[in-house]
């Protein structure tokens, strides 16, 4: 390997990093206003104009607050917990096409930190792992409730992952790859051969599926019953201060921008956007719109998750394992068959 | 039992039907409505900044009135520290000396004149047990801050300002 590639890659890591960073941040912000916006209120607008620097001000306070280990508590276990699910949330991001090629000079750079034809198994695996950050943090707590939450969560995340999984063969069924630049580029501009080419339009049901299932992974509501206040305190989180708590909060805004990039590239047709190659542009313009574009849809489902959070109540434990196991799963099966049938007629 | 109130209504529980079953059509609902809400005016008044009109008859902070010659009404006659149904009046008399006509209506005068805000209920009593029309709650709000005792705003807070010449 050339040293350029490695520098490139490098960079595009830094940069995808900071993103994902900066538009965790953004999020916590964004939440408190959609929260406030749909409620009629005002949100917060004190630091700085409209309140922009009201991230910087929580984090601020977040790394000043004391710092308390529990006594009772399994010291590393403790402290790896946070750690781990920072760190799965952020290297979810790796495999996700964020924009085609670009061209400056002679170089190709590949908006991708790489293209493994594994991608969704990728994904899927870094999601799965989320999963012991909150179960060893609720352990570790040695608190009933957050253990309680951190069972709630595990469970959750196991139950909903397979009708995920099963949603998602349908869509392999009509793509035939697990690369996620693949499938981004079969969806190829907007409308093709008298249909549409985004996966949502292929697969409207198994997108319904994976975008519930896709809530419930992200703990978000309605499906946040391992953080449920009510009955939990804090759910597993409960034992947790300063930036300890500051990372499990912000990893749950992560894995939003993660998952909402992952809905975008899977079935919004990606960096694509309609009309992309008929608008006589230059193939880095386009590129650059591409991306634009998929920020564009991320923006949107980051927005669709909190504005599903301030409009419906949180579902009762056996009610979530109802939809999870009777209803999800056998839906997504039979979305499989579905799929079978028709793609064996209009082949 | 018999309704007194013309308001009963029997409540059958119906089952539901496939689409209400179904969850979607009533969560994409709730999102429609949710999402008007999102481009309506926010009904916050912003404090410190804006205020919310008080009605006329709004109980504020107390004021210790002056008459037309503009000298001090009060006479300490403790009517208002005893209707005070929160004892938060604390009043020291002294006596008029001669040359002081000019600053005091009556001959006896009330030299320290505290009222404890933080006990303070504003329910306006003082100002309707006070035979010489002295004490009006006629004020804003108490302002916030940091020490007990800097609530207890004596004479130099409470007094009107004294008539232009
Ligand atoms: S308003 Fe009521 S509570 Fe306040 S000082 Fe007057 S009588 Fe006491
Ligand atoms: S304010 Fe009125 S009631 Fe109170 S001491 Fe003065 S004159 Fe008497």
């Amino acid at each position: 390997m050339e040293l350029a590639l490695v520098l490139e890659k490098f960079i595009l890591v830094a940069i995808i990093f900071g993103i994902s960073l900066v538009t965790a941040m953004y999020s916590t912000y964004a939440e408190r206003k959609v929260a406030a916006f749909l409620q009629d209120r005002v949100g917060p607008n004190r630091a700085g104009p409209f309140g922009i620097f009201q991230p910087m001000a929580d984090g601020a306070k977040m790394f000043m607050k004391e710092e308390i280990i529990p006594t009772q508590s399994s010291g590393l276990l403790f402290i790896v917990g946070p750690s781990l699910a920072i760190l799965t949330a952020c290297i979810g991001s790796a495999v996700i096409p964020w924009g085609q090629k670009l061209t400056i000079g002679s170089r190709v750079i590949d908006l991708q930190v790489t293209d493994i034809n594994v991608g969704i198994l990728y994904i899927f695996g870094v999601v799965s792992l989320g999963v012991y950050g909150i179960m060893i943090g609720g352990w570790a707590s040695n608190n009933k409730y957050s253990l309680l939450g951190a069972i709630r969560a595990a469970s959750q995340n196991i139950s909903y992952e397979i009708a995920m999984g099963l949603s998602i063969i349908a869509l392999l069924m009509l793509t035939g790859t697990l690369s996620l630049r693949q499938i981004a580029e079969q969806q190829h501009g907007f409308w093709s051969n008298g249909w549409f080419t985004w996966n949502v339009f292929r697969q409207p049901l198994g997108f319904i599926i994976f975008i519930i299932c896709a809530f419930a992974e992200t703990n978000r509501s309605p499906f946040d019953l391992p953080e449920c206040e009510t009955e939990l305190v804090g759910g597993y989180h409960t034992e947790y201060s300063s930036m300890k708590l500051g990372f499990y909060l912000f990893a749950e805004y992560i894995n939003m921008f993660i998952s909402s990039a992952v809905m975008a590239t899977l079935y919004f047709g990606g960096f694509n956007f309609p009309f992309m190659h008929h608008l006589g542009l230059s193939e880095n313009l386009v590129t650059i719109l591409g991306v634009v574009a998929l920020f564009i849809k991320i923006i949107f489902f980051i927005f669709f998750f909190m504005w599903v959070r301030w409009t419906i109540p949180r579902f009762r434990y056996d009610q979530l394992m109802d939809l999870g196991w009777k209803v999800l799963i056998p839906l997504a099966i039979a979305n499989i068959v579905l799929t079978g049938v028709f793609a064996t007629i209009f082949k | 039992m018999e309704s007194l109130t013309n308001k009963k209504k029997v409540l059958e529980a119906k089952p539901l039907n496939f689409w209400e079953r179904a969850y979607l059509p009533a969560i994409a609902q709730g999102l429609s409505i949710t999402i008007k809400h999102f481009f309506k005016k926010p009904v916050t008044i912003r404090y410190p900044e804006e205020k919310r009109e008080f009605s006329e008859n709004y109980r504020g902070l107390h004021s210790l009135k002056r008459d037309e010659e503009g000298r001090e009404r009060c006479t300490a006659c403790g009517l208002c520290a005893l209707s005070c149904p929160a004892e938060a009046i604390t009043m020291i008399a002294g006596e008029r000396q001669p040359g002081e006509e000019k600053l005091y209506r009556e001959e006896k005068y009330a030299a320290v004149y505290e009222i404890n805000m933080l006990r303070c209920i504003f329910c306006g009593l003082c100002e309707e047990a006070c035979p010489k029309e002295a004490i009006y709650l006629d004020g804003d709000i108490v302002p916030s801050d940091f020490l007990r005792k800097d609530f207890i705003y004596g004479k130099d807070k409470l007094v009107e300002a004294p008539l232009n010449q």
